[in-house]
C-alpha cells in the first residue's frame, strides 16, 4: 500500500525507459541524493566521515567498476587491488609530474591510465573464460605490487618506498593532504561516485550494457546474433578498470594520503571487492552501493561492539569479521545469488502488496 | 509456368531469376550458396561435399536423421564453424572467412536448437539485444546518454514493439526470460531473431519439443514473417507434416552427404530419403 | 663458467624439489576439481588450518581460549600435556574429515548443478571461514612445528656432489624429506584412483556425474571423500611448509602458488599438475636466478602467474588438457 505504482501511467517509451520508472523510487533517489549532499556534510561528525562515509563512496566506486565486468560482462577479475594501485600510483606521479593539475583532472586521468592497463590484462579474456581467467587477472594483482615495490621510479625514489599525496585544492578548498577537512574530502568524493555510478547506469541501460549481458549469460550466441566478443570484452575491461583506477586514486589521495603498495594494495582488497559486489547483488549497480555500504560497515559494528563495548581484544574481533565475512558470501551465494539488491526488490513487492498480500 | 519452374527449379536451374509459387509468392535469384562444403573435427567428417542453394523469398528446408550434420552445416553459414574446403557465396559475391557476428551484420540471423536466450535479461532486453547489428551510437554518446543515444534506443524500442506484437507476446515484455515456459522461449527467440531485420534467417529446430498446438502457432508466425516481411528463411526440421507445409524446397542430409534436393512432393517420394528415414530392408 | 653452470643446476635442483611441493597442492585441487568441478580455493588456507590444529594438539592448546577467555574472563591456555606427533597427526586427520562432512553438508550439498565460477567465489568465502576460524581456535601467532622432521643442509649429497663434479650442492635435508614424502603421496594417490572401488567411482563421478549417479555411485560419498582426501593433501602440505618456515598466515598462499600450476598443466590431469608443478618451481627460481637480479628480484610473487598467462593465451586448455569442441 504504501509502495505502489497503480496509476503511474507510462504514455511514451521514453517515461518507460527511464531508470526510475515509478514515482516513488525517484522521489526516494532524489531524497538521498539531497541528503548525501546538502546535509550529510554538515551534519556528520568527522570520525563518522572518515572512518564510514569516506571510505563506503572509495569502495563503492571500486565496486561498481568490477560490477561492470563481473556483474554484467560476466568476466571475473581478482585484479582489483592491483588495479587500484595503477590508479593510485599514476595519480601520484601526476600530481608530482605537474603540479598545477587540477586534482579532477588528475584523479580522472589515473582512471584512464588504469583502463589502458586493464584493456591490456583483458586482451587474456578473448581466448580463456571463467575461472581460468579469474586466475589469470591474479597475475595483474601480483604483477603490479611487485612492480610498484621493485622499481623506485613509481614512488619518486622515496626512501620508505611510500608514496606521500601533496595538497591540492578545489575552488581554494583542501581536497587532499593531512589538513584537508574531512566534509571536503567526502563531497568531493561524493561528486566524482556520483557522475561515475550516472555514468554506469546510462551504459548499462543501452547497447553497450546489452551486448556486456549477452556476453555473460551466453557468449557463443551473442557472438552468433552480432555481439562483436573482442568490444564487448575489452570495452567491459576499459570502463570497469577506469572505475577502479579511479578509486585506487581517490583511496589513495583523498582517504589514505599516504601509501605503500602491499599494504595498501594487496590480494585481500581484490577479494574485499568481489565480496561486495556478491553480497550486494551482481549485474545491480544498487547493489554496488549495498555491498560496499555492509562490508565498510561491519567492521566499524564488530569493532564497537566487541572492542568498545564488551573489551574483548582487537584480533578476536578481526577473526570473527573474517568468519563473518566468509560465511555471508556462502549464504548469499546458497540463498540469495543476487544479492541485497534482490533482497531490496522483493522488499518492495511486499510492500506494494501490504497489508493485502493477496 | 508456376507448377513447371517448381519442379525445375532451385539448383537444376541455377541461372534463374525466380518463380513464383502455387500461392503467389515471388522466390527470386538465388541469396546464398553454399558450394562443396567439407568440415571435420579432428578424424569425424560432419559435412562431406555438400552444395546447394537458398533463394530469395523461399523457405528452405534442411531434413535428416539426428547426426546428418543439419546444424553443422548452418553452424557454417553462421560462421561460427569454418569449413576445412567449400565456399560460400552471399549476394553474388564470394564470403571471406569471417566471425559469426560479421556474419549477422551482413544480415543473417537464427535461433538455436537448444534454446540460447541470455538468461539474465528481461524479454524486451532480448529482444533489443537482437538489434544490436543495427545500432550505430558509439560508447561516448551512450555513456552520457546524449542526442544519437537515446534516439536510437526509442526507435529501436519502438520497432521491436512492433515485433512483440506481431509475436503476440505483449504481456511478458518484462518477464526475465528464465521464467518464461518452454514454447514462450522459442517464441521470445524468434523474436529476438527478427528484430535484427535480416535477409536471411536461419532457423534450427523452431518446433522441437513443442505441442501441436505451439506447432501451429509457431507455424503460422513462420509462415507470416516469409510474407509479410519477405524473408528468405532456412529452417531445419523433424516434423515431416510441417516441414511438407512449409518450405518451399527442401535438402535432405544423411551422415554429413547430400542425399536429396528439390521441392517437398519430389524429396518424400525418392527412394534414397525413404531408405534413410525409414531403414531399408534387406532380404 | 662451471662453477656458474653447477650454481644454476643447484638452483634448478631445489626449483625441483619445491616444485614437487607445488605439484602435491595442485593435486588435492585437481582430485576435487575432477569429482565435482568444484576449483577450491581454500586448499591452502586448509594448510593452514591443519599445520594450526596439529601443533594445536600437539602442545595440548585449550581451542578457542582467547574467545573463552574474553567471554568468561578466565585464563586458559593449555592443558598442560603433549601429543606424541603420531598421535597428533592421526587426531588432525580426523578433524580434516570432519571439516569435510561439514563442508559437504553445508556448503556443497546447497550448491549442486551451479556454474563453476559461484562454487569457486563459494571457496573463496569458505577460505575466510577458515582462516578466521582457525585463528579463532588456536590463536595466530606464528608458531613451530616440530614433528622430528630432519633440518638443516644434507651434507651427504653436498659431499657426494663434490666428490663426482668437484662441487658439492647445496640441498635442504627438510626439502629432500619432503619431496619424498609428496612423491610417495602422489604415487598412491594415484594408485588409489586406479585400482580401489572408491578410486573407480571418482573417476566415473569426474567423467560423469548424471551417468555415475545413474549406476548408484552417491555424489555426497564421492565428495566428502575428495574433500577428505585434499584434507590429508592439506596435512602434508602444512607439515612440510609449517616445518620449513613456521605456521603461519603466509602458509596459506601456497594455494596462490598451485594456482598458475593448474593454469599450465589443466584442472583436470594428473600428470598435468606434476609437471605444472615441476615447470613452475624450476622455472621460478631460475628466472630468480637469471632475470632477478636485472630487474630488482622477489620475481617468484608473479613469474608464475604470467608464466601461465603467456602459456594459456596459446593453449587455453593447458598442456594436458582436452581441446574444447565448442558447440552452439
Amino acid at each position: 500500500m504504501f509502495y505502489r505504482e497503480a496509476g503511474d501511467f507510462k504514455t511514451s517509451y521514453r517515461e518507460d525507459m527511464q531508470t526510475f520508472p515509478i514515482r516513488l523510487d525517484r522521489r526516494a533517489y532524489w531524497t538521498i541524493v539531497a541528503l548525501a549532499f546538502l546535509v550529510a556534510p554538515f551534519v556528520v561528525n568527522d570520525y563518522w566521515t572518515n572512518a564510514v562515509l569516506l571510505p563506503f563512496l572509495v569502495w563503492a566506486t571500486a565496486a561498481l567498476g568490477l560490477n561492470l565486468l563481473t556483474g554484467y560482462c560476466g568476466q571475473v577479475s581478482l585484479g582489483t587491488g592491483g588495479f587500484m594501485a595503477v590508479g593510485a600510483f599514476a595519480a601520484y606521479k601526476l600530481m608530482t609530474a605537474f603540479p598545477g593539475m587540477n586534482i579532477v583532472f588528475v584523479v580522472l586521468l589515473a582512471g584512464v591510465v588504469t583502463a589502458g592497463v586493464g584493456l591490456l590484462f583483458g586482451l587474456p579474456s578473448l581466448r580463456i573464460k571463467g575461472f581460468y581467467l579469474a586466475v589469470a587477472t591474479l597475475a595483474a594483482q601480483f604483477f603490479f605490487v611487485w612492480l610498484f615495490n621493485k622499481v623506485p621510479w613509481f614512488y619518486n625514489y622515496s626512501a620508505s618506498g611510500q608514496i606521500t599525496a601533496p595538497e591540492r585544492t578545489i575552488f581554494g578548498i583542501l581536497v587532499t593532504g593531512p589538513s584537508a577537512a574531512p566534509a571536503a574530502k567526502y563531497l568531493f568524493t561524493l561528486t566524482i561516485l556520483f557522475g561515475l555510478a550516472w555514468l554506469a547506469r546510462n551504459l548499462t541501460r543501452g547497447k553497450t550494457g546489452r551486448s556486456w549481458m549477452a556476453i555473460r549469460d551466453m557468449d557463443i550466441a551473442a557472438e552468433i546474433i552480432g555481439v562483436d566478443p573482442l568490444k564487448a570484452k575489452l570495452s567491459a575491461f576499459a570502463v570497469s578498470s577506469f572505475f577502479v583506477g579511479v578509486a585506487g586514486a581517490l583511496f589513495f589521495t583523498v582517504y589514505l594520503g599516504s601509501a605503500e603498495v602491499t599494504e595498501a594494495f594487496g590480494i585481500d582488497k581484490s577479494f574485499l571487492v568481489l565480496f561486495m559486489i556478491i553480497i550486494g547483488g551482481l549485474g545491480s549497480i544498487l547493489g554496488s552501493f549495498l555491498g560496499a555500504a555492509l562490508l565498510v560497515l561491519l567492521p566499524v559494528f564488530l569493532k564497537n561492539v566487541m572492542v568498545d563495548i564488551l573489551h574483548w581484544e582487537t584480533y578476536i574481533a578481526a577473526h570473527l569479521e573474517l568468519m563473518i565475512v566468509g560465511g555471508l558470501i556462502i549464504f548469499f551465494l546458497i540463498y540469495e545469488p543476487h544479492g541485497l539488491a534482490q533482497l531490496w526488490r522483493l522488499a518492495k513487492e511486499k510492500l506494494r502488496l501490504w497489508p493485502f498480500p493477496y | 509456368m508456376t507448377s513447371e519452374a517448381i519442379t525445375h527449379g532451385g539448383a537444376m536451374n541455377p541461372e534463374g531469376d525466380g518463380w513464383v509459387t502455387p500461392d503467389g509468392r515471388h522466390i527470386g535469384p538465388v541469396v546464398l550458396e553454399v558450394k562443396n562444403i567439407t568440415l571435420r573435427f579432428g578424424g569425424v567428417t560432419a559435412i562431406k561435399d555438400i552444395s546447394f542453394d537458398i533463394r530469395e523469398g523461399e523457405i528452405r528446408a534442411i531434413i535428416g536423421p539426428n547426426g546428418a550434420g543439419k546444424s553443422s552445416m548452418l553452424n557454417v553459414i553462421s560462421g561460427f564453424y569454418h569449413p576445412q574446403e567449400g565456399e560460400i557465396w552471399f549476394r553474388g559475391q564470394k564470403r571471406p572467412p569471417m566471425k559469426p557476428f560479421q556474419v549477422a551484420r551482413q544480415g543473417i540471423a537464427r535461433t538455436f536448437q537448444n534454446i540460447a536466450l541470455f538468461k539474465g535479461m528481461s524479454v524486451l532486453d532480448n529482444i533489443m539485444t537482437g538489434r544490436i547489428t543495427l545500432m550505430r551510437s558509439t560508447m561516448a554518446e551512450e555513456a552520457l546518454w546524449w542526442g544519437r543515444a537515446e534516439r536510437e534506443e526509442l526507435a529501436h524500442r519502438e520497432a521491436v514493439e512492433k515485433i512483440i506484437d506481431f509475436l503476440e507476446i505483449q504481456h511478458i515484455r518484462r518477464t526475465p526470460v528464465s521464467r518464461l515456459p518452454y514454447g514462450l522461449q522459442k517464441r521470445v527467440e524468434l523474436a529476438r531473431a527478427l528484430a535484427a531485420e535480416p535477409k536471411l534467417l536461419l532457423l534450427d529446430e523452431p518446433m522441437a519439443g513443442m505441442n501441436v498446438e505451439e506447432k501451429e502457432d509457431m507455424s503460422r508466425f513462420i509462415l507470416d514473417v516469409n510474407d509479410e516481411f519477405g524473408t528468405t528463411i532456412v529452417l531445419i526440421e523433424h516434423d515431416m507434416g510441417v516441414v511438407m507445409d512449409l518450405s518451399d524446397r527442401v535438402v535432405v542430409m544423411d551422415y554429413g552427404k547430400k542425399i536429396g534436393d528439390g521441392p517437398p512432393d519430389e524429396v518424400r517420394n525418392d527412394p534414397q530419403v525413404i531408405a534413410a528415414y525409414l531403414g531399408v530392408s534387406h532380404e | 663458467m662451471p662453477d656458474q653452470f653447477y650454481f644454476a643446476l643447484e638452483v634448478a635442483l631445489n626449483g625441483l624439489l619445491t616444485g614437487i611441493m607445488y605439484a602435491l597442492v595442485a593435486l588435492g585441487f585437481v582430485l576435487i576439481y575432477k569429482s565435482s568441478e568444484i576449483f577450491n580455493y581454500a586448499q591452502g588456507v586448509m594448510a593452514l588450518f591443519a599445520a594450526l590444529t596439529l601443533v594445536g594438539l600437539q602442545s595440548g592448546q585449550v581451542p578457542f581460549a582467547e574467545l573463552i577467555n574474553a567471554i568468561f574472563g578466565t585464563h586458559l591456555s593449555h592443558f598442560g600435556w603433549r601429543l606424541p606427533p603420531l598421535v597428533a597427526i592421526v587426531l588432525t586427520a580426523v578433524v580434516m574429515v570432519l571439516f569435510a562432512i561439514l563442508v559437504e553438508r553445508l556448503i556443497l550439498r546447497h550448491l549442486v548443478g551451479q556454474e563453476p565460477i559461484i562454487l569457486f567465489m563459494a571457496t573463496i568465502g569458505l577460505a575466510y571461514f577458515l582462516e578466521g576460524f582457525g585463528d579463532l581456535m588456536w590463536g595466530s601467532e606464528i608458531k613451530k612445528l616440530d614433528i622430528g622432521l630432519p633440518q638443516g643442509l644434507s651434507e651427504t649429497v653436498e659431499s657426494l656432489t663434490d666428490r663426482w663434479f668437484g662441487y658439492g650442492l647445496f640441498i635442504d635435508r627438510l626439502d629432500i624429506a619432503a619431496a619424498a614424502v609428496a612423491g610417495i603421496l602422489v604415487t598412491v594417490l594415484t594408485l588409489f584412483s586406479q585400482y580401489t572401488k572408491q578410486g573407480r567411482a571418482l573417476r566415473a563421478v569426474a567423467d560423469d556425474h548424471q551417468a555415475a549417479l545413474s549406476v548408484g555411485i552417491s555424489l555426497r560419498f564421492i565428495w566428502v571423500l575428495v574433500w577428505s582426501i585434499a584434507g590429508f593433501i592439506a596435512l602434508v602440505a602444512g607439515v612440510m611448509w609449517g616445518a620449513k618456515s613456521g605456521v603461519q598466515f603466509s602458509l596459506s598462499l601456497i594455494a596462490l602458488k598451485a594456482l598458475p600450476v593448474l593454469m599450465l598443466g589443466g584442472f583436470t590431469s594428473i600428470p598435468g599438475a606434476i609437471v605444472g608443478g615441476l615447470i613452475i618451481g624450476v622455472g621460478e627460481k631460475l628466472f630468480e636466478f637469471w632475470v632477478g637480479p636485472l630487474i630488482g628480484g622477489a620475481t617468484e610473487n608473479w613469474f608464475a602467474y604470467v608464466l601461465a598467462l603467456v602459456f594459456l593465451v596459446f593453449r587455453p586448455q593447458g598442456l594436458f588438457g582436452e581441446k574444447i569442441i565448442e558447440r552452439v
